[in-house]
Parts: C-alpha cells; structure tokens; sequence
C-alpha cells in the first residue's frame, strides 16, 4: 500500500510518523506539503503531531483550512484510510471529518507520559489486529487533548461504535469525555487518536503494540506482521 | 471602512479550565465574591467595505468558517462604525 504523511509549517512528529511507516509497511511514505492537492493516488494518508501555525486561534484550526484538508476529505469520502494524530486528530475535528472537538486539557498542564488504552472497537482497518477490550501501553504527548462533544454526538458515536480507543485503568490524561483517547468516522476510514502509536513501534520504544494499528492501516500481511 | 468586534464565547455546558485557573487567579489576590469566570476571545475585524449588510452577513460567515468552533463556542458580531 501507498501511504502519505502530511507536513504543516510546525508539524514536528512528521519524522516518527514517516519512520514507522517506512518500517511496518516496507517502502517509504510520500511526504506532502500542506499547500499540495494534486498528489499521487494513495491508501492511508497520515496527519502527524506538531503544533501546525503554531496552534494558533485553536489548536489545529488553521491547518484544517488549508488546501490539502479538501483535497483529504474528497479521498476520505471515496474510502482512502486518513489517520491523525495528536495535532492530526485536532485538525480532522475542526476540518469537521471527525466530530466533537479537542479542548485544553482539564489540568491545564502539557501532559507527556505513557497511558493506557482499551480497544473498544476492532472492526475499523486501523483496530482490526487488536483484541476488543484488549488494554495496550501507549505515550501521549498534548495539551489540548480533552475531547468533547455534545450529549446527542456522544451517543451517536457510543451507539454507533465509533469510539476506537479509551483510556483505561484511571489514566485519562486529560479530562476527555467518557474517556475517549480516539474516534473514528461513521464509515470507519478515518481515525483521530491524541495518543502516539508511531512512538511504540519496537523494543527500544518499551512495548510495540502500536505497530498491530499501522498493520491493519497498511494491510500488511499476517507473516510481516510476526 | 466598517469596524467590527466580532466577541467568541464558550457554550454554557462546555467546562472551561483556563476560565476555573483565572478564578482561582483572582481569588488569589482576594477578590471575593467571584462566582465564575468564562473565557473567551475578541477579534477586531476592519473592512474595506461601506455595505453593512453585507458586514455583518460576511463577518456571521467568517465566524461560521473559522474563527469560532460551532461545536464549542457560541459568537457574536458587533459593527463599531
């Protein structure tokens, strides 16, 4: 599969993204600029971490304004997998791809440590090599990760399954409503989560359950994944 | 010219930390009586236009689009002169 990592002016977890990327899917993904709309077919594009014109208005606000989110929304309708993270996930927000919206954190402070996520939902390309349930390790690093959404949004999204990860065992970092760390669409192609699984890909990262996440994003193979 | 102040104010429901730290800010320095903080934001906006109609019609769009977030924050718009 082709896979895609879009650069902001002040996205900065480009290179980890593009990193994991090239190592769980085997080639190296195009790196596109935000001013770009006439790039080459792809199957997964990614929106990395950063803090995009600064964060400048709101977190994400500006980025999601810019000509390549057309360009992604008009793909993520016709079925091509879109992953943010982190400042990528605030941006599918306020790109109105993904619903609700990410707030300053409840504790008002930058939160940089290691959470802990269940699995709530493994029918999404993205969630598809874990276990339901199943409770994994993973980094976060944000301040405006406290996700919201009205009440009527809320269970739409519960109902519909549509929450892919929640913060398990008390280590909600940030206030989010029902603990939600990640959501995906209605149609299960696009996936916003404030955790970093690009940051728990191998040993030396303390734990590689990030890796399944991109596996199922890229289709690999069962015997690549091993 | 047309000037404008268009003011973006968080929905009530939505939780405001930023706005719960200022209280405790202004308790601080012993300020009683304060019920509750709310913050928001205020944009000044100048036109190159005479058409206040349009303004104000332009401005609700601006708001709409981008400078609030529909989801979270109620605006309001205000033409100065």
């Amino acid at each position: 599969m082709i896979s895609a990592v879009i650069r902001f002016p002040g996205s900065n977890r480009d290179r980890d993204m593009i990193s994991a990327l090239g190592k769980i899917g085997g080639n190296a993904p195009l790196e596109i600029w935000h001013t770009e709309t006439n790039f080459p077919a792809c199957d997964l594009i990614v929106i990395p971490g950063g803090f995009s014109y600064g964060d400048y208005l709101r977190s994400g606000a500006i980025a999601a304004r810019s000509p390549v989110m057309r360009e992604i929304a008009i793909r993520a309708k016709q079925g091509v997998r879109v992953l943010g993270v982190c400042n990528g996930f605030q941006t599918l927000t306020e790109a109105g791809m993904l619903p609700g919206a990410l707030m300053r954190n409840a504790g008002l402070r930058f939160v940089c440590k290691q959470v802990k996520l269940k699995v709530e939902n493994n029918t999404s390309p993205f969630t598809s090599r874990y276990q339901k349930g199943e409770v994994i390790p993973c980094p976060v690093a944000h301040h405006d990760g406290n996700y919201f959404a009205d009440p009527i949004t809320l269970k739409t999204l519960e109902d519909g399954g549509q929450v892919a990860f929640r913060y398990a065992d008390g280590t909600n970092p940030n206030g989010s409503i029902n603990d939600i760390a990640g959501i995906t669409n209605e149609a299960g192609n696009v996936l916003g989560m404030m955790p970093h699984p690009e940051n728990l890909i191998e040993a030396d990262h303390g734990a590689d359950a990030g890796r399944r996440l991109f596996e199922g994003a890229l289709d690999t193979l069962e015997s690549e994944a091993a | 010219m047309i000037k404008a102040r268009i003011t973006v104010t968080l929905k009530n429901g939505v939780l405001d930390p930023q706005g719960k730290a200022i209280e405790g800010g202004l308790a601080s320095l012993g300020f009683e009586g304060v019920d509750s903080v709310r913050q928001g934001k205020v944009f000044d906006v100048e036109l190159n236009s005479t058409d206040k109609d349009k303004a104000e019609a332009d401005l609700a769009t601006m708001c709409e689009k981008l400078l609030a977030n529909t989801v979270i924050e109620n605006y309001a718009v205000e033409i100065i002169t």
